[in-house]
């Protein structure tokens, strides 16, 4: 069987999300603070200052790809450490405590080897926020790729979010719901590793889902 | 007395608490199929699925006024959609006599951070009217939403066990409340669910969770909709623009913390390089001694230049604020305190290049070097400006990512998702 006519029990359910935003009442401003705060946050804290900036910023690609880069350098005026915590790529955490303590390390690191910048004020503070999940099922699936193409095609920004970036975390795998369906129910393992190969950092998530799409273009031609 | 604003059946015809027609001056509520056009099929298709498992709800939404102010105008727009999703909207108006606005008119400046000194019966007038509103109102929807804290006081009524969600929907900074004020108001809004504010600055520490719900434009009101070029011309033949050489405008009332001074002298500063006209246009001066007193101050800082346009607007003029944004090369917002500064969303929206102070919800909006410009002086602010008139290319491309930050964030659909997403988290709870 080809794989556009390839069909399979095990359907990919569309689902989306939203997402509430909680005000947590941590706030850092200065770096020594973030570096506290990186500590204790929750979870979702972190997610939300990572993974979600993805979601919220997707169609700005010269920004930095998480909060707390983008602050060191637009608030403290830290370039190096900023270049440093953009380059922590979400795709090589499959929790947010290792991502957690990645980030930490990374912050507490520059401020051994630059103890005056440690302390030095911010121009404005950074407010930890919370990111608070709901998802809904969407009314259809997909048992073939032409079906998912199909509904790929009607996913709102979150909804493809969710799928493809926010379920690398839900998944505990280096992968994403796209790429898992690919290789787990039709079989696909190439179609799955070119689609997580997809670079989430320079695409906005339009651009992301058109390269996507014309894949599983190719793959249904071939 | 109280009065509901369910439908328009309800409301007597000379009630100036209106039915949705009569507070949005005349424009007609929209459908959710009419916002496909500026956010999408897929996102109109989400606002569905998310109040599926919602319908039949009833929700409660109680504020204080039914026409003027910001609350008013986003609830005429907000509840027709939330019906349309098959949830019982319902708008209470609360009701109070001279000496109630009074009180509450200083409860929120002094939450404003201005000084308070309260009268001897200030906050056992506050107590009454809550009361009286609560004997007449009938909050027993699943979902009640307070805006603002004249009615914060209403919780009092919440049945035990009732299997009700409360939730105070703070419009306006806290950062820098007058203690006393705020200590007051704090017993009632601790025994809320949830509360929302703006801009997390804006949140006090309390008990319950805190959600972040940005302020929103409707992308189909008449300040925000397409217009036509003609007409768009016609405006500024009004008022003696030129449309072919570039146009800087700030749309504010004339107030000292939006800095109208402050633009006239950046103005000059970008004039020594660039040719450019100034507008600045604003409405509420006549009813405000203030503002008078400001308005004449910046008519006499712009002397007899034929290049700056001082403008005041009826307080409604929805449409000639649409066509001076449109009109503008670069739109100015120049404050020196803000709210959330609502004004930056509509130029943005207008794909207009934006520089702004950094202060309040501001910088929120604009994203410097990637929606637009912050500056934090007079002098940054000129030069912003010079930048930007010397490099169209890049000004087109920040209009452009800010048009399509605002989709992302500040929209009335997006403040629908985020209120459909609280209410199905509590039902999931």
């Amino acid at each position: 069987m080809t794989a556009p006519t390839m069909t399979t029990a095990q359907p990919f359910q569309f689902v989306t999300a939203s997402y509430l935003t909680c005000v947590e009442h941590q706030r850092a401003t200065n770096l020594m603070e973030l570096a506290a705060c990186l500590e204790t946050a929750d979870d979702g804290a972190i997610f939300h200052h990572t993974f979600q900036t993805l979601g919220r910023h997707h169609f700005l690609t010269e920004r930095f790809s998480n909060d707390f880069a983008q602050w060191v350098l637009a608030s403290l005026n830290q370039a190096e450490l900023a270049e440093r915590l953009a380059g922590i790529d979400i795709r090589d955490y499959i929790s947010i405590a290792e991502l957690r303590a990645d980030l930490r390390h990374t912050v507490l690191e520059f401020c051994e080897a630059h103890p005056r910048e440690a302390t030095q004020s911010a121009f404005e503070p950074l407010y930890f926020l919370r990111a608070v999940a709901v998802t809904i099922p969407l009314p259809w699936d997909a048992h073939s790729l032409p079906g998912f193409r199909a509904g790929l095609e009607r996913l709102s920004h979150a909804s493809f979010y969710h799928h493809f970036i926010a379920s690398r975390l839900r998944l505990q795998l280096r992968t994403n719901d796209f790429s898992h369906w690919f290789a787990a129910a039709l079989g696909l393992e190439k179609l799955a590793a070119r689609t997580d190969a997809i670079d989430i950092y320079t695409n906005t998530l339009d651009t992301a889902r058109a390269e996507l799409i014309a894949m599983v273009d190719r793959e249904i031609g071939a | 007395m109280s009065t509901t604003t369910e439908t328009a059946s309800q409301i007597p015809a000379s009630s100036t608490a209106g039915t949705d027609t009569v507070a949005r001056g005349g424009e007609a509520p929209k459908t959710l199929d009419q916002y496909v056009a500026e956010v999408g099929a897929a996102e109109v298709d989400d606002l569905r699925t998310l109040a599926r498992p919602l319908e039949g709800a009833t929700v409660e939404m109680v504020n204080s006024t039914a026409v003027g102010g910001g609350v008013a105008e986003l609830l005429t727009r907000l509840l027709p959609l939330m019906r349309e999703l098959g949830l019982h909207a319902r708008w209470h108006v609360l009701e109070g006599a001279e000496e109630f606005y009074d009180v509450t008119k200083a409860f929120h400046n002094a939450l404003h951070g201005q000084a308070y000194h309260p009268g001897p019966r200030d906050f056992d007038i506050f107590i009454e009217y809550n009361r009286r509103n609560r004997e007449k109102l009938s909050l027993e929807g699943r979902f009640v939403v307070i805006h603002d804290p004249q009615p914060a006081g209403l919780i009092d009524g919440r049945k035990e066990n009732g299997g009700q969600t409360w939730v105070w929907r703070c419009h306006i900074d806290l950062s820098r409340p007058d203690p006393a004020v705020w200590n007051f108001l704090k017993a009632w809004v601790e025994r809320y669910d949830a509360a929302i504010f703006s801009a997390p600055e804006f949140s006090r520490q309390l008990p319950m969770p805190q959600y972040l719900f940005y302020p929103s434009i409707d992308p189909l009101a008449d300040k925000n909709r397409e217009l036509e070029p003609e007409f768009v011309n016609q405006v500024l033949e009004r008022y003696g623009i030129d449309a072919r050489r570039p146009i800087l405008t700030q749309i504010s009332r004339f107030d000292r913390l939006k800095d109208p001074l402050g633009v006239i002298r950046a103005y000059k500063l970008v004039k020594r390089y660039q040719d450019c006209q100034l507008v600045l246009a604003g409405g509420g001066a006549s009813d405000d001694p203030e503002g008078t007193v400001v308005l004449a101050e910046v008519r006499e800082a712009a002397g007899a230049d034929p290049d700056v346009h001082v403008l005041e607007l009826a307080t409604s003029a929805p449409l000639e604020v649409n066509a001076l944004q449109r009109a503008s090369t670069i739109v100015i917002q120049k404050s020196l305190r803000e709210g959330f500064g609502l004004t930056v969303a509509e130029a943005l929206w207008k794909k207009k290049p934006v520089v702004a102070s950094a202060v309040g919800g501001i910088p929120t909006q604009v994203i410097h070097k990637h929606t637009g410009m912050l500056a934090h002086s007079v002098e940054g602010t000129a030069y912003q400006i010079r930048f930007l008139l010397s490099h169209p290319e890049i000004a087109r491309k920040l209009g452009e990512q800010g048009h399509e930050h605002v989709r992302e964030n500040f929209l009335i659909t997006g403040n629908l998702r985020r209120y459909l997403t609280l209410f199905l988290k509590c039902v999931q709870s």
